[in-house]
């Protein structure tokens, strides 16, 4: 047992299941690995999500399937689609609903930046409504990129000062057009 | 091309409503016609009833353009499910400031959202709907954005629903062309005429960042 102080690093058989680490790391470690989305699907990037979500391409494998279809029950917003002005106030009133800590994902061209839809119906970019954390290009987006963006949104949180978010005053993320 | 059986109907409906009129712009495939907008109702009737042309297909509007001496005309396709042939029916409308035809909703049901598509989309009026309101745009939409004089890109119109304005501060801001419908112009190299995206750097003076 003597030896126990001099050693640095875990050793599994001395400690047992302890494990130090900082708070922050433990929060965005477990956050960062359940990240439950739910499938805002507009148009044909709403396929590829389902596809994405299915046993061949499967989003499991990165610790975020459970896909909810009810804003109260998900923590991240995956945008696939095209977003109309008709619909942008159905959109922003979802995201109002969701629970913090919750990350949006704009996922494909349309979603975005409007895409091929300069039109007068179109909203140009979901982050006029939303704040974006994650852009996915593509039109639509493969799977394999909608799961890189989906990483990338894994890091993203995992970088997060989750202990300062914790608090009851949450910062309300700034728009990008503002 | 018009198959024997068009002509052939065609020219037994022409024969028998004397009130109408073959298309003046000479139809490529099916039997279609002008028909006077107070008499247009009767027909449809007549169609249905009599020679069994059961459901509509579609409801469309064309704008002919700002000067044009009629600036709107309107075009039901319908469907006879029996002989599998087709009739277009063409009305002009009256007034290019308000235009307005007469509803088909009395005789086809099936009329009732297309007809609303196109009030909506070109600001067509039609007498007689059962609820003649805007089915695309949201009800406070000013404009009807199909019409020849309305760009394409759309233009400045403040946001209809609160909520959102109060958390996003957005309106409604026309598009920015640049990588958007592409559109082909006559040029004299094939670099020049290839197909691309409106520069129209005017549209993109609202960007803050």
């Amino acid at each position: 047992m003597s030896q126990l102080s001099k050693e640095i690093a875990y050793n599994g058989k001395q400690e047992g299941s302890v494990v130090v680490t900082k708070l922050d790391a433990a929060l965005d470690w477990v956050r960062s690995h359940s990240v439950w989305p739910m499938p805002m699907g507009l148009a044909c990037c709403a396929i590829e999500f389902m596809s994405a979500s299915c046993s061949r391409f499967d989003i499991s494998r990165f610790g975020m399937e459970v896909t909810r279809f009810s804003p109260r029950q998900a923590d991240c917003m995956i945008v696939s689609g095209t977003v109309t002005y008709k619909m942008a106030q159905a959109v922003r009133r979802i995201y109002d609903q969701m629970a913090e800590p919750k990350w949006v994902v704009a996922m494909g061209a349309c979603a975005a930046t409007g895409g091929m839809f300069r039109t007068y119906s179109t909203l140009q970019g979901v982050d006029r409504i939303l704040p974006v954390d994650v852009y996915i290009s593509g039109c639509p987006v493969r799977p394999e990129a909608l799961f890189d963006g989906l990483m990338a949104l894994q890091e993203m949180i995992a970088r997060e000062p989750a202990l300062k978010l914790l608090k009851r005053d949450r910062p309300v993320k700034p728009l990008y057009f503002s | 091309m018009m198959t024997e059986k068009d002509l052939e109907l065609q020219n037994a409906l022409l024969a028998k409503y004397d009130y109408v009129k073959a298309r003046s712009v000479r139809s490529a495939d099916h039997a279609s016609f002008d028909v006077p907008a107070d008499r247009l109702v009767e027909f449809a009737t007549q169609l249905r009833d009599v020679e069994g042309f059961a459901a509509v297909q579609d409801c469309e509007a064309i704008d002919w353009g700002v000067g044009a001496g009629t600036r709107f005309s309107v075009i039901w396709h319908i469907c006879n499910h029996t002989t599998h042939l087709y009739i277009r029916l063409c009305c002009d409308a009256a007034d290019n400031e308000h235009p307005s035809v007469p509803s088909l909703c009395g005789v086809w049901s099936g009329c009732n959202w297309i007809e609303r598509e196109q009030f909506d989309l070109m600001g067509v009026n039609f007498v007689g709907h059962p609820d003649m309101r805007r089915i695309m745009m949201w009800d406070e939409y000013p404009y009807h954005p199909l019409r020849k004089d309305f760009p394409l890109a759309g233009v400045d119109v403040p946001y209809y629903d609160e909520d959102t304005v109060a958390q996003a501060s957005i309106k409604v801001q026309p598009a920015p062309q640049n990588g958007g419908p592409f559109v082909a112009t006559a040029g004299t190299t094939k670099r020049s005429s290839e197909p691309c995206g409106l520069d129209q750097e005017w549209t993109e003076g609202h960007r803050k960042n």
